[in-house]
């Protein structure tokens, strides 16, 4: 047995981010790389550590060799502890058999015994697919303020946009008294962020009991919430302000990036009070030559830059050659872009090849037909020919399986 | 790799006169340089991917950035059960006062020596930038049957450096047989010790109990100079890119030498990496109105004015309408709005008001100390 925590967290990675299509298809979608030398995991992981969270349970299924490799032994996060740290729980044959996670409850039920080997008061559980900075120990003080049962973090959304997401309807004391699952007519505009706090006595009888119910889709938001609020359980939205974005498909992930240069988005990640962490490349600093001309952009170290960069983000370890242009893009580690290339609202994942003169992607702007317009994707280790023309909104794919998708 | 067992020493405190401006707050070990590293991490990344494992560093003043920086050895992979990275401060007596040369500084550390199940010793000062794979000098060693081996460079003496350089005689079989510390008069190309030397722990445990008995501080002179030709002593010539950093300067050149791709590209081969401390720093920032020529920029800076021919550390800011010309700006230092420097060292932590102007010259770069506020 080890020392009793009072609060551990549960960070459900096992995605497979399929909106993301040709990005996730080597890795799980915690996994993408974000924001220059970030992956999208280091936000959640860091706001743990940050909050004062010692114990964190990654619960991987999906394509998790590249997470487990990048979580490691925890201690870019500082959670390489003696009592508790960081765990990667895959999925594990049991006496009684061997079962995938069927749903985000059932991932967290497959674990009851991880957790309870720390017999929290408090268990947090987190998705591995947003970007946001959060202070999760102000939730947990107004969790117990409230003296709640479970509570769920809540964010203003437009009320055009809200049926897109989970509406909580909460009472103006916070508590909730109904849950709404992507409403076609939204009662209000606070839309859960997927950040849970519960009592984990509460939390394990749930999760038990909805394991035993053959109907249930296993689900957080499907069955557990809708079980506990039937049940009348005392059930919070604590209100958060401040940034925060779901990544899942490829026009967010754009979005997000480009937010980081954007100073009038709240996301500050210059904040040595606050600092994300990551695995760090070990590459000298980044290089701008004479020819070079770089505005309104974030670059990574071991980066070599002879061309022009405009809102753009490079990742570690890019080059790019003279005469290449990239605009509005997000380049990620170890891609080379070779001499006149030009790349315009793109995402090129790790390690392509961009041929000489080629073309990926477009402006909005020069496109006739708006609607064929897109941001154009390459998955990772994409080789471009010299000349080829990638069109706006195309899919490349390393692979046997070339071409657009 | 070297296939011995072989424990590294560095004397993390060498040199420290020659850069005194630098070197006032810390270290020659702790002297940063190229962005992002310090002086320490090239030499102890070099043992690290010789595969060294078992690193002691000797210090005896203002050590204290060094011990921030090299921590628990963890980013350079040292922070290991059996052996690691030892800090290795001045120990002994209090009258024993502080050490006047390397086998006086030894003769402190003999038992972690003795301690050690290593069958070599390689020893190394701080003082060049080089990435060196130390397997050669272990081979050289090893064919040559030699009882020490030091690492050497074909390379000019300038007037200003006699005073910190020692150079290498052969006799025909290749062997030192002359050792020339602080030579006045040398022309052209010479055989310039580089301050990596390579013994079997045997032989230096019994030179730094001899050097002890006999009152011998300094292993240049007491060994290598004196016993030059009862010694085998061979001669490892490297080849490759390196800088002696010994003034201002070399200090500054060594640091533009870095803007150099080929420079870049042999001092940071992908199989070699130099290791240093983790900042968890964002990645640089360019703002609207910047523009960066010729430079090295580091992660967690901000640049939003114009950058000429400079390295830029962690976390420094640029401002804007600023005019950055052939300077090293060190970490955290904040250049504000509309000033204009050219051949400027600024330390850590220096902050430039608006509107200054600060020119120094290539042969004398213009050094703002640590902390400063102009």
């Amino acid at each position: 047995m080890n020392i009793k925590k009072e609060w551990i967290a549960m960070l459900l990675a096992g995605g497979q981010g399929s909106r993301l299509y040709s990005l996730t298809r080597r890795l799980a979608k915690p996994a993408v790389p974000f924001g220059g030398k970030y992956r999208i995991i280091d936000f959640p992981l860091s706001n743990c550590v940050n909050s004062g969270i010692d114990t964190v349970g990654v619960l991987t299924q999906y394509q998790p060799l590249i997470l487990n490799e990048y979580i490691g032994n925890g201690q870019p996060w500082d959670l390489d502890r003696i009592n508790g740290g960081v765990f990667v729980l895959p999925p594990y044959q049991k006496s009684s058999g061997s079962d995938w996670y069927t749903g985000t409850a059932n991932a967290i039920y497959q674990n009851i015994a991880f957790i309870e080997r720390y017999d929290p008061e408090y268990v947090v559980i987190l998705s591995g697919d947003h970007i946001y900075k959060m202070d999760y120990s102000k939730m947990l003080a107004y969790h117990k303020e409230k003296d709640a049962d479970a509570t769920i973090a809540v964010i203003k959304v437009p009320m055009e946009e809200a049926s897109r997401f989970g509406i909580m309807n909460a009472y103006p004391d916070g508590k909730i008294y109904e849950f709404q699952e992507k409403p076609p007519e939204p009662k209000s505009d606070l839309a859960s962020m997927g950040i849970y706090i519960f009592t984990w006595k509460k939390l394990k009888k749930y999760l038990e009991d909805d394991e035993l119910d053959p109907i249930s889709q296993k689900d957080f938001g499907k069955n557990i919430i809708p079980a506990m609020l039937d049940a009348g359980e005392k059930m919070f939205a604590y209100p958060f302000e401040g940034y925060w974005k779901d990544v899942g498909t490829i026009d967010s992930l754009w979005e997000a990036n480009m937010d980081l240069l954007d100073p009038k988005v709240p996301l500050e990640l210059y904040d040595p009070q606050w600092k994300i962490y990551a695995r760090n490349p070990v590459m000298p600093p980044h290089y701008v030559s004479p020819s070079s001309s770089v505005q309104n952009s974030m670059i990574t170290e071991g980066c070599f830059v002879e061309g022009l960069i405009d809102f753009s983000i490079l990742f570690a370890g890019v080059t790019v050659e003279e005469g290449a242009v990239v605009r509005d893009s997000i380049v990620m580690p170890g891609t080379v872009i070779k001499k006149g290339a030009k790349v315009e609202y793109s995402i090129i994942a790790e390690n392509c090849v961009i041929g000489e003169n080629a073309r990926i992607g477009a402006r909005p702007e020069d496109i006739a037909d708006k609607d064929t317009w897109g941001v154009t994707v390459l998955g990772e280790s994409v080789e471009v020919a010299a000349g080829q023309v990638v069109p706006p909104k195309a899919m490349l794919e390393s692979g046997p399986k070339e071409g657009k998708a | 790799m070297i296939s011995e067992k072989t424990l590294g020493i560095i004397f993390s405190n060498m040199h420290d006169h020659m850069l005194s401006e630098i070197t006032e707050p810390r270290t020659m070990g702790s002297v940063p340089l190229g962005g992002r590293y310090r002086l320490i991490d090239f030499v102890l990344s070099n043992m690290v991917n010789s595969g060294i494992s078992d690193v002691g560093v000797i210090t005896k003043s203002n050590y204290q950035s060094l011990i921030d920086h090299l921590g628990t050895g963890r980013e350079w992979d040292l922070t290991r059960k059996r052996g690691g990275l030892s800090i290795l401060p001045p120990f002994g007596h209090a009258s024993a006062g502080i050490y006047r040369g390397r086998l006086e500084a030894l003769s402190g550390v003999i038992s972690f020596i003795h301690h050690s199940d290593a069958k070599y010793v390689l020893m190394a000062d701080c003082d060049i930038v080089a990435n060196i794979d130390f397997t050669e000098i272990y081979k050289t060693h090893i064919e040559k049957k030699a009882d020490i081996t030091i690492a050497y460079k074909r390379d000019t003496i300038g007037d200003d450096q006699t005073a910190d350089s020692t150079v290498l005689r052969f006799d025909e079989h290749g062997m030192v047989n002359e050792v020339l510390i602080h030579p006045n008069n040398i022309q052209g190309e010479d055989n310039v010790y580089l301050n990596f030397c390579l013994i079997s722990k045997e032989l230096l445990e019994k030179e730094i109990h001899e050097g002890t008995s006999r009152n011998i501080y300094s292993f240049m002179k007491g060994v290598l100079q004196a016993k030059c030709n009862r010694l085998h002593i061979a001669g490892w010539e490297f080849k490759g890119y390196s800088k002696k950093v010994n003034s201002i300067r070399k200090y500054y050149r060594a640091n533009m030498a870095m803007l150099d791709p080929e420079v870049r590209a042999e001092l940071f081969p992908r199989e070699r990496p130099i290791y240093t401390k983790v900042r968890d720093e964002v990645p640089a920032k360019y703002g609207l109105n910047a523009q960066a020529a010729g430079s090295m920029v580091a992660d967690g800076a901000i640049i939003e004015g114009t950058l000429e021919n400079s390295i830029v550390f962690r976390g420094a800011h640029i401002g804007k309408n600023a005019v950055v010309k052939n300077c090293i700006i060190m970490q955290d230092t904040v250049v504000s709005e509309n000033v204009t420097l050219d051949h400027v060292i600024t330390d850590k932590n220096v902050v430039i008001r608006e509107g200054r102007t600060l020119v120094g010259y290539e042969t004398y770069p213009l050094v703002i100390s640590k902390n400063s506020i102009v």
